[in-house]
């Protein structure tokens, strides 16, 4: 009988410990999410974790430096001094002044191969665009080895702290984080069913359940989001075009206000939560078969945002996701039909963990779970002010113009270059650009 | 991503390089981290396809020819020690300290190297001779569809004859250097690589 009562006592210790667990997570974050409150705790948190970063990586210098080993730079600032860059004209112009005239007319060079040369060996070394597609590296170490190029056993104390961290991020942050993240999804899946059974669909309502569910899934992902400028939010009838780093940007944005979302509608869980959104306010899902119709698409979107009870749709123009340190081509489409454009730059801070999402590299699953074993998401909003169409200038002008500032704002770099990229080959055009460039250089000098 | 970086590259294989090269400590893990991001396959060696895969470099008219200098004659991939061989060509001439001897081998990047790395991409069959044919195919990737052939002929026809000095229709490596004697060699043919 003796242990049975152990036993007894065990169980029920587990259940009061479990008990004690849901009650501090419930007050804690649900209720705060819920009344929109914010207790300080995630900045607190932060902060000390900044510490022990600044901390940590000293720590790495100095034991490097004793033990006489090098340590890896990260070449934040590029590998190779890049001047700004000249078309090809000046490039060969410019190649050609040192070189002294053979005859009167200098009609090609055999130095010109030197202009082609250094620009492709100097792109082989550091290329403005494969960069983009894979995680930015950090100055400081975030105690993570999936960011630590140095990690070699260099102390005893750096692996006991990285081992403790391991501890607190698998064994209570996660945990934690994925609580949350069910809860909020199936707030979503009941609430937003409920209300759309409601007669008319008090907006009052859904806006309330819906900002409710967000914010609890920003919860689940301890991010820290500061917005600017919200005087500049989307109003309805308008397009919110933002840059594209992660599926988290929707939460993120979502996180402040109400949009429609754009895209194809999937299967499984993400189907069934898509179904469930619908139910309470208007999104967008295409099939499979209807994404490739751009007319399709077009008509939707423009009905979409000619009903001004609707609210504004998210975009997110570059088709993939950038690791954050630049904004890739927009893709026209949504800048063809004629309504106001909210744009609105996202730029995290990847101290706390990166959150770009490298897809040929890690599936959904794999990326919720780096995340969520991150020790937060930190990221800043910006509303741009609003944009139109001006005269004269087409859509591929407009998209520039937006993307140019969302840019700006964010300090990224304003590429050209096709966020496709990332998968697909370069188009053959461009070559052809560049060999018609020359062309001009040759035949013009020449009478 | 340079989350291998520095575990893979050992300390004896820096140094080796830096002797080779003259390149830095820092500056080899840095091009090491650059490789591997480069390399897809994560096999420790870049196919051509690994190098098409940078999109500035493609659109490249002489995109190919690049790539082909980094392979050795009849292979398929390099590793990172051509990789760095080949890289070392463009290292700045005033890099190199100044106090290795004279009697030393002659470095990569010397005016010498520099013109012989621009020779190699007009000599397409690599016989030490740039042949009419051969200037002609260099000239075609350049100018794509954009000249004629009869005008391109006579601009390779032109060439050949200002440089060739022993009458054998072609230009040798020290016809070359003739031809770019007063060229900045050594501005043109270089990158600044951070330290």
């Amino acid at each position: 009988s003796n242990s049975y009562y152990f036993r007894l006592e065990s169980l029920l210790s587990m259940l009061v410990s479990i008990t004690v667990w849901l009650t501090l997570l419930f007050v804690f974050t649900i209720v705060p999410a819920v009344l929109g409150v914010s207790i300080g705790i995630r900045r607190l948190y932060l902060t000390t974790l900044l510490k022990i970063f600044e901390w940590a990586t000293l720590r790495m210098e100095m034991e490097a430096k004793e033990k006489n080993q090098q340590l890896y730079k990260p070449y934040s600032s590029g590998i190779i001094v890049k001047e700004p860059p000249l078309s090809l004209q000046q490039g060969i112009q410019e190649l050609r002044g040192s070189a002294s005239c053979l005859h009167s007319e200098p009609e090609f060079e055999m130095a010109d191969i030197f202009y082609f040369c250094r620009r492709g060996v100097e792109s082989i070394v550091d290329d403005e665009v494969t960069k983009r597609f894979s995680a930015q590296e950090l100055e400081t170490w975030n105690l993570l080895t999936r960011s630590h190029y140095n990690f070699r056993h260099i102390s005893l104390r750096l692996t006991v702290l990285w081992g403790l961290g391991v501890l607190i991020r698998y064994g209570i942050l996660l945990p934690l984080r994925v609580t949350l993240a069910a809860t909020g999804i199936s707030l979503i899946l009941v609430l937003t069913t409920l209300v759309g059974f409601l007669p008319s669909r008090e907006f009052f309502l859904t806006e309330k359940v819906h900002v409710m569910c967000y914010r609890i899934c920003v919860r689940s992902l301890t991010a820290m989001i500061t917005y600017h400028n919200r005087e500049n939010k989307p109003k309805n009838g308008g397009i919110c075009v933002a840059n594209h780093t992660t599926p988290i940007d929707v939460i993120i944005l979502a996180n402040d206000g109400c949009y429609s979302l754009i895209g194809q509608a999937h299967r499984g869980l993400l189907g069934m939560v898509q179904r469930a959104m619908v139910k309470s306010s208007p999104h967008i899902w295409f099939d499979r078969s209807e994404v490739k119709d751009r007319h399709l698409v077009a008509k939707r979107l423009s009905d979409h945002v000619a009903d001004k009870t609707k609210q504004p749709i998210l975009i997110f123009p570059e088709g993939t996701c950038i690791n954050n340190t630049s904004v890739m081509m927009f893709k026209k489409g949504s800048f063809e039909i004629g309504c106001t454009v909210y744009p609105v730059a996202i730029k995290y801070d990847p101290l706390f963990g990166d959150a770009f999402w490298n897809s040929s590299k890690f599936g959904m699953v794999n990326y919720l779970l780096r995340m969520m074993s991150s020790w937060a998401i930190v990221c800043s909003v910006w509303y741009l002010p609003p944009m139109n169409r001006e005269e004269g200038e087409d859509a591929v002008q407009f998209a520039n113009r937006v993307k140019a500032a969302i840019a700006a704002q964010g300090g990224l770099v304003d590429l050209i270059w096709d966020g496709g990229l990332k998968r697909a080959k370069v188009k053959d055009a461009f070559k052809e650009e560049q060999q018609k460039l020359y062309s001009k250089v040759l035949v013009d000098t020449s009478r | 991503m340079g989350s291998r970086a520095s575990t893979l590259l050992r300390e004896e294989e820096i140094e080796e390089i830096k002797k080779e090269t003259g390149f830095s400590h820092s500056q080899i893990t840095r091009l090491y981290s650059r490789f591997t991001s480069l390399d897809k396959g994560e096999n420790g060696t870049l196919s051509r396809e690994d190098f098409q895969r940078i999109p500035e470099l493609a659109i490249n008219p002489l995109g190919d020819r690049i790539i082909n200098a980094f392979f050795p004659e009849g292979e398929d991939q390099v590793n990172f020690r051509g990789f760095m061989r080949t890289l070392a060509h463009f290292r700045p001439i005033e890099d190199n300290e100044k106090n290795k001897n004279a009697a030393a081998s002659e470095p990569l990047n010397s005016r010498t190297n520099k013109l012989l790395f621009a020779f190699r991409l007009y000599d397409l069959d690599r016989d030490d001779k740039i042949s009419r044919d051969e200037l002609l195919q260099v000239l075609r990737m350049m100018v794509g569809v954009n000249i004629s052939d009869e005008q391109l002929g006579s601009i390779a026809d032109r060439t050949i004859q200002e440089a060739d000095t022993n009458g054998d229709n072609s230009i040798s490596f020290n016809e070359f250097i003739k031809v770019l004697e007063k060229v900045d060699v050594e501005q043109k043919m270089s990158i600044r690589f951070l330290h």
